[in-house]
């Protein structure tokens, strides 16, 4: 009777699961089928899932008008850059936070979380003064700038959550063994570090990757434009939008971070879940 | 070794940081190159013909002069606000700016905006009827040369029009208001399988208050004090009231497309399950685009009353930055950009009204074809948007109007109620501004 039940409480939990997962992927599988439909299909009353006549077109169409390639390089520029950056600087802070637990690394922690609180619109002016003083505006540079910043908080987060995971017997018996403190950190507690590190870079390169504000406001030359911001090139006036092509550039724009996610998701929930172990 | 690894590997990530902060800079700007001047266009163009027929004009002025260079920035209406606030305050903002009327109150006063009164040409000056020139006129001062707008439009099927008998309306003879109301009763299908028509009133407020003009609503008064004060009269109520009878008493317009956009009632509309739908102008290439092949469609005036078919409009703008220093270099490529010929192809590409008497005249634009002859006959009425100079006006409508209005509409208020709430609460707000 109980394994009855059991069963049944999970087949309820599966579908109740598959049902969510539904939830989730709907926009983007929309956003494939929109993708390859020609505009009269877009218009039909009843549309349907997969397209009754697939074209290209709208792929095409999105290559014509828009610089996609050129937009897709600026923007794995400044991801790529932001997330090598954001993560030589958030190893070392996240080791000391971590091991060395103090007033001082408690309300550093305290300002990272405070530092989520701050929304775009609060931040944006101020920071476009500072980067025009240091002719910063209109370059990959400052937005890269931009980027390591806003994703330094939680990437220090996240890597703080790792070091706290590293047992620290690991380093005393290292140290018994004679080995110095730099020798210690490179031989034990590095190579135990490189998945969470991994996993904190395809963070901060997804978050720069997708970030449309910043680089809508900071950059003017069009050549230098990200693929965000090259996207809303296909929306005119009170949310009129050519479609079909949106849909084509967005879903190639949507590739690459999903790929990274895929690869990188069990490496960021174990991340995640190593920031809440007592260490 | 393997120290003396990490500390190589420090270095090279050092040295990639640092050539990534200078190598990636772009040290460009509107400054002079060789004495050679650079003006930065923002333009919101979107469609591929617009976007085209913009920067083929760029190109034509470059290669006319050599020493004034304009480089075309391409800028989104979906954000142009905020990005062109941030630009202004940091010093950044590009030379020539496109915009709407509509966004320009705020920029005028705030001194972002130059004044170009005594910049324009006099042939542009007298091409742009004066109602036109005072979308962009705040105070004394000009700060925009308005170039392209569009009425709203009754877009038809024209099989159920046809079929039905009904006086089909001209320019020249517009249905009036009442006459609507019924024809719209008339050409539903009862039990909600078919709706006379279609409001797509995710913006209820503009379109509300821009067809009320013909209705003899004006809803924005001003005062001999100076002050602007909203009273709402027997023509404020006309728009309203026609559009929550039709919805909620003869169920002749669809509930369901209350809060949708104007691209959300086209399938429905194609699919014949709305026989009219009104619009923009510019929505006709959307429906060239996306309608059946044996889909028959036909323009249609949009209603009048007592003000006749006149109607608010925000006009797309082209202003410059106060912040410029080549404002008249600025003004010299504006007057260009915007010579007769020019202007009617960017109202092609737009699929808008150029606001220019001359360009209205091309042929092009006076074709039956795609309804632009309607659209053509209905410009001479274009007027200003009753409160687009209207100080607070955006909170009035966020705050006080949309709420107002959407209740309105779906039963939730009477006329009583929404009189009240535009009026006493509406003024509250509209005092904080005029203090």
């Amino acid at each position: 009777m109980t394994l009855r039940t059991s069963r049944s409480a999970r087949t309820g939990q599966y579908l109740a699961l598959l049902a969510y997962l539904v939830f989730l992927a709907f926009p983007f599988l929309w956003l494939i089928s929109t993708a390859f439909k020609p505009p009269r299909e877009l218009g039909s009353l009843h549309p349907t899932w997969i397209p009754e006549n697939p074209t290209l077109d709208n792929f095409r169409q999105a290559f014509d008008e828009q610089p996609l390639l050129e937009a897709a390089l600026n923007s794995l520029t400044a991801a790529l850059s932001a997330a090598l950056i954001a993560v030589v600087i958030a190893t070392p802070m996240a080791y000391v936070m971590a091991r060395h637990r103090n007033k001082l690394s408690a309300a550093a922690t305290g300002w990272v979380v405070v530092s989520q609180a701050f929304p775009f619109v609060l931040v944006i002016i101020p920071l476009f003064l500072i980067l025009k003083n240091l002719h910063l505006i209109n370059s990959l540079a400052g937005l890269i700038m931009v980027y390591v910043v806003w994703s330094l908080p939680f990437a220090l987060w996240m890597l703080v959550g790792y070091v706290r995971a590293v047992p620290h017997e690991l380093e005393e018996a290292a140290a018994v063994d004679g080995a110095s403190r730099l020798r210690t950190l490179v031989s034990v507690t590095a190579p135990l570090l490189a998945p969470g590190i991994v996993a904190t870079a395809l963070f901060a390169f997804i978050t720069a990757w997708n970030e449309f504000f910043f680089a809508l406001v900071l950059l003017k030359t069009p050549s230098m434009q990200t693929l965000p911001v090259v996207l809303t090139h296909f929306l005119g006036a009170e949310g009129v939008a050519d479609l079909g092509p949106l849909a084509a550039a967005a879903f190639l724009a949507t590739l690459p971070s999903l790929v990274v996610f895929v690869l990188i998701q069990k490496r960021i929930t174990g991340g995640m879940m190593a920031g809440a172990v007592k260490a | 070794m393997r120290i003396a690894r990490l500390t190589k590997l420090a270095a090279a990530a050092t040295a990639l940081a640092s050539l990534l902060l200078t190598g990636c800079s772009d040290g460009g700007g509107d400054r002079d190159t060789d004495g050679k001047v650079t003006l930065r266009f923002q333009s919101l163009a979107w469609q591929k013909e617009s976007v085209d027929a913009n920067k083929e004009l760029v190109d034509e002025w470059n290669a006319a002069h050599p020493d004034v260079r304009v480089e075309y920035v391409q800028g989104s209406w979906d954000s142009v606000h905020d990005q062109l606030l941030t630009s202004f305050e940091g010093g950044e903002a590009p030379d020539i700016i496109h915009d709407a009327s509509d966004d320009l109150a705020d920029f005028a006063y705030g001194g972002y905006l130059a004044d170009l009164s005594e910049l324009l040409p006099a042939r542009l000056k007298n091409d742009i009827p004066r109602r036109s020139w005072r979308t962009t006129t705040f105070g004394k001062g000009v700060y925009g040369v308005p170039f392209l707008q569009e009425p709203r439009v009754l877009i038809a099927n024209e099989k159920i029009l046809r079929a039905s008998g009904v006086r089909i309306p001209t320019p020249e003879k517009p249905w009036t208001w009442p006459e609507f109301r019924r024809i719209t009763k008339e050409l539903s299908a009862g039990d909600g399988k078919r709706f006379g028509v279609a409001w797509p009133l995710k913006d209820p407020v503009s379109a509300t208050l821009n067809l009320g003009l013909s209705a003899g609503g004006q809803l924005f008064h001003r005062d001999a004090d100076g002050k602007v004060r909203v009273r709402f009269t027997e023509g404020d109520a006309v728009v309203p009231r026609t559009i929550h009878d039709q919805v909620d008493a003869d169920r002749s317009a669809s509930a369901a497309t209350l809060g949708m956009g104007g691209s959300d009632t086209l399938p429905g509309f194609f699919g014949g399950k709305y026989a009219m739908v009104p619009l923009g102008f510019s929505y006709r290439q959307q429906i060239v685009q996306q309608a059946p092949e044996d889909f028959e469609w036909k323009v249609l005036p949009a209603p009048a009353g007592a003000g006749g078919p006149a109607q608010g409009v925000s006009p797309q703008t082209l202003s410059v930055a106060e912040d410029s220093p080549y404002k008249k270099e600025a003004v010299e490529f504006i007057d260009f950009f915007l010579q007769p010929d020019n202007m009617a192809r960017l109202a092609k590409g737009d699929w808008m009204l150029p606001t220019g008497a001359a360009a209205l005249k091309d042929p092009g634009l006076r074709a039956e074809k795609d309804g632009w002859a309607t659209g053509t006959a209905l410009a001479e009425h274009l007027v200003p948007a009753p409160a687009q100079s209207v100080r607070g006006y955006p909170e009035w409508k966020d705050k006080v109007a949309t709420p107002a209005y959407q209740e309105f509409y779906s039963g939730a208020i009477d006329v009583e109620e929404l009189e009240k709430r535009l009026v006493e609460d509406g003024n509250l707000v509209l005092a904080r501004y005029q203090r």
